[in-house]
C-alpha cells in the first residue's frame, strides 16, 4: 500500500468514524484521543525534532485554557477569546523558552518543571480568578460560523477539522528548511553552530511554535470539557503529554498519536475494567521502551521491514533499522 | 598592503591555572597556506576553537579580514566567511551525504528560518550540494547514510560541507588524521585544488604533506609561538627540532 493510499484509508476512517463507532461516549473519547494527540504533537515539536524535554508543557493547557474561559465570561465573544487565550499562552511561551533556554538539558527540565508549577501554583491559589480548587466552568461550545458542535459528532468533526490542519502545519514544519535545522540542532549543536545556524534562537523559535499547538489544544480542551481546574494543568498532565510522545515515538509524526490513543484508551476505557490501571499502563511503558527503545511506530516499523525482508529471503544487513532521531 | 586575512593579537586563554594559550600573535595574509604545529597539549586546536567561538578567549584580539571577532557569536563568524573542519568528526551520522551538505548550505541561505516549505523541493540548495560533493570525488554517494561510509570518505565529506559555504577563511585541523596513503593522496590533491581566494590554516602531523602544503608554518608550543617562518626557516631552527621534528 502506498503511503497516499494508506493516508486516504486513514482519513475516511477517521471522517467515518462517528457512524462506525456509533455509542457517544466513544466518540467523545474520539475527540479526547484528538486533543491529547495535538498536546503531544507540540511537546514532539520540541522532544523529538528539537531533543528538548519538557516537563512544563500543561502550563500552556493552564494560561490558554484560563484565559479563553475569562475572556468569554468577560463577555467577548467566543473566536476573540479563543484567539486572545492563544496569543496569551503563545506569548507565554515566548517568555518560559528565553528563561528555560538559559540552561541545557537538566536544566532545561528543571527550569519548565518549575515554571509549570508556578502555573499550578497560581491557577491553585488565585481563587477570585480561576475559582482554585474548584475550577471555572466555561459558558458553552462556541458557533463555529454558525455550526452548532454541542452533541457529540459535531464536536467530533470540529476537532478533527483543527486537528487536521495542525497536523499539516506541524507536517511540513517537520519537511520544511526551518525543521532541518531544528533536528540538525538536536544532534550536533556545536556542528550547527559551525554552519552558521543561531542555535538558541532555532530552539527558542522552537519553543514558540510547540507553545502556540499547544495553546491551540488547550481551547479545543476547554471547549470539551466546558470545566478547567489546576487538577488539569498539574505536573502528572505534563508527565503524560510527554509520555505520549515517547510511547508512540518520538521525532515521528504519527507517533504522538499513537502515544496519546493508547494513554487516553487506558485512563478512560481500561480504567473501566481494570482498577489497577495505572500500574497496567506503567508496564505498557515498560514493554514497549524495553523492546522498542525508540517508541511504538519506529518499532513497528523496524519489524515490519525484518518481517518483509526475511519473507522477501534478501536481507540486506541493517535494513531494517529505522534511524531513530529522523523525521518519519 | 592588503588587509590581514586573520590576524590574532595577544590572545590568551586558561583552564583554571593551565594556559592553553599564551599571548599568540600571529598575521595570515589572503590566500596564504599556513601551517600549524607543535607536540600534542601545544593549543593548536584551542587556538582553532578560540577563533571560532567555541572557546572564547580570557584576552586579546582576533580580526578576520579587519572585523573583531571575539565579541562576536560563533555563527556571525561563519557568517563574515569562516569555516572550519573538525579533529574529530562532527557530522551528522544518521542522515545522507548530501544532507550534511544542504545543512552547510542552509547555514549561510535566509531559507534556514522557513518553517513551511518542503526542503526536498529546493532544487538549487540540492544542486549546489551534489556539486560541493562532486568536487570531493563523493557525487556517487550523495545518498547514502553517513554512517555507512568509511572514515575517509567522511572526512572528505566535511572538506565539502566547509567549502559548500565558499569560506574566506578556511581551518582545516588534521585532515588527514587515520587516513590510509590512498586516502592520504586523495585529501592531498583536494588541498590543492582548492583556489587562492580561500586562505587557509592548517593543524597537521603528517609532515610531509604539511610541509609541501605550506608557505609559513608557525610552531607552538605550551600556547605560545615559539618560531614563525618560511617552511626553510623553521625546519631549520633548532627550536622547531628540539620540540618537534626531532633530530
Amino acid at each position: 500500500m502506498t503511503r497516499a493510499a494508506a493516508l486516504g484509508l486513514c482519513a475516511l476512517v477517521l471522517l467515518a468514524l462517528p457512524w462506525i463507532i456509533g455509542n457517544e461516549f466513544y466518540v467523545n473519547m474520539a475527540s479526547q484521543v484528538l486533543i491529547y494527540a495535538l498536546f503531544a504533537l507540540s511537546i514532539n515539536m520540541m522532544l523529538g525534532y528539537g531533543g528538548m524535554v519538557s516537563l512544563g508543557h500543561a502550563a500552556y493547557l493552564g494560561i490558554a485554557g484560563y484565559a479563553c474561559i475569562l475572556a468569554t465570561l468577560a463577555g467577548y465573544n467566543q473566536l476573540a477569546a479563543a484567539l486572545f487565550a492563544i496569543a496569551v499562552s503563545t506569548a507565554t511561551a515566548a517568555f518560559f523558552g528565553v528563561l528555560s533556554l538559559r540552561a541545557p538539558g537538566l536544566g532545561f527540565v528543571m527550569i519548565t518543571l518549575a515554571l509549570g508549577q508556578i502555573v499550578w501554583g497560581i491557577a491553585y491559589r488565585a481563587n477570585d480568578l480561576t475559582g482554585g480548587d474548584n475550577g471555572i466552568r466555561h459558558p458553552a461550545r462556541p458557533l463555529p460560523f454558525g455550526i452548532d458542535i454541542r452533541d457529540a459528532p459535531s464536536f467530533y468533526y470540529f476537532t478533527l477539522a483543527v486537528f487536521a490542519g495542525a497536523l499539516f502545519c506541524i507536517w511540513r514544519f517537520a519537511r520544511s528548511p526551518f525543521g532541518a535545522s531544528v533536528m540538525g540542532t538536536r544532534d550536533q549543536p556545536r556542528r550547527m553552530r559551525m554552519l552558521g545556524h543561531h542555535v538558541w534562537l532555532v530552539r527558542w523559535v522552537t519553543f514558540v511554535m510547540a507553545g502556540f499547538w499547544a495553546s491551540v489544544a488547550s481551547v479545543l480542551y476547554v471547549y470539551y470539557n466546558l470545566f478547567l481546574s489546576p487538577h488539569a494543568i498539574s505536573l502528572q498532565q505534563s508527565a503524560e503529554i510527554l509520555l505520549m510522545a515517547i510511547l508512540g515515538g518520538a521525532s515521528t509524526l504519527t507517533g504522538p498519536i499513537v502515544g496519546a490513543a493508547i494513554i487516553t484508551l487506558v485512563k478512560n476505557v481500561v480504567s473501566t475494567y481494570v482498577e489497577r490501571w495505572n500500574t497496567l499502563l506503567g508496564v505498557i511503558f515498560v514493554v514497549v521502551i524495553v523492546f522498542m527503545p525508540y517508541g511504538l511506530v519506529p518499532g513497528c516499523r523496524q519489524l515490519w521491514q525484518r518481517l518483509a525482508t526475511r519473507v522477501s529471503g534478501r536481507g540486506t544487513k541493517g535494513a531494517g533499522a529505522t534511524a531513530p532521531g529522523r523525521a518519519q | 598592503m592588503s588587509t590581514p586575512a586573520l590576524e590574532l593579537a595577544h590572545l590568551d586563554k586558561r583552564f583554571g591555572g593551565l594556559p592553553a594559550t599564551r599571548d599568540v600573535s600571529l598575521t595570515v595574509m589572503p590566500g596564504e597556506r599556513r601551517l600549524i604545529i607543535g607536540p600534542n597539549g601545544a593549543g593548536k586546536t584551542t587556538l582553532f576553537n578560540l577563533i571560532t567561538g567555541d572557546l572564547s578567549a580570557d584576552g586579546g584580539s582576533a580580526r578576520l579580514f579587519g572585523q573583531e571577532l571575539l565579541r562576536m557569536a560563533t555563527q556571525d563568524r561563519v557568517h563574515l566567511g569562516l569555516a572550519r573542519t573538525y579533529q574529530i568528526l562532527t557530522l551528522f551520522p544518521r542522515e545522507r551525504l548530501i544532507h550534511n551538505v544542504v545543512l552547510a548550505l542552509l547555514g549561510l541561505d535566509r531559507r534556514r528560518w522557513n518553517p513551511w516549505s518542503i526542503l526536498a523541493s529546493s532544487r538549487d540548495l540540492y544542486a549546489a550540494a551534489r556539486a560541493a560533493l562532486d568536487r570531493v570525488g563523493l557525487g556517487e554517494s550523495a545518498d547514502r547514510i553517513v554512517s555507512e561510509t568509511s572514515y575517509g570518505e567522511r572526512r572528505r565529506l566535511e572538506l565539502a560541507m566547509a567549502l559548500a559555504q565558499k569560506p574566506r577563511l578556511l581551518l582545516l585541523d588534521e585532515p588527514l588524521a587515520g587516513l590510509s596513503q590512498g586516502e592520504r593522496q586523495t585529501v592531498r590533491s583536494l588541498l590543492d585544488g582548492i583556489p587562492r581566494d580561500v586562505t587557509i590554516v592548517m593543524i597537521e602531523h603528517d609532515m610531509d604533506t604539511a610541509l609541501a602544503f605550506a608557505e609559513r608554518i608557525t610552531v607552538l608550543h605550551y600556547g605560545e609561538v615559539i618560531v614563525e617562518g618560511t617552511r626553510a626557516e623553521v625546519v631549520a631552527d633548532p627550536r622547531t627540532r628540539e620540540v618537534y621534528l626531532g633530530d
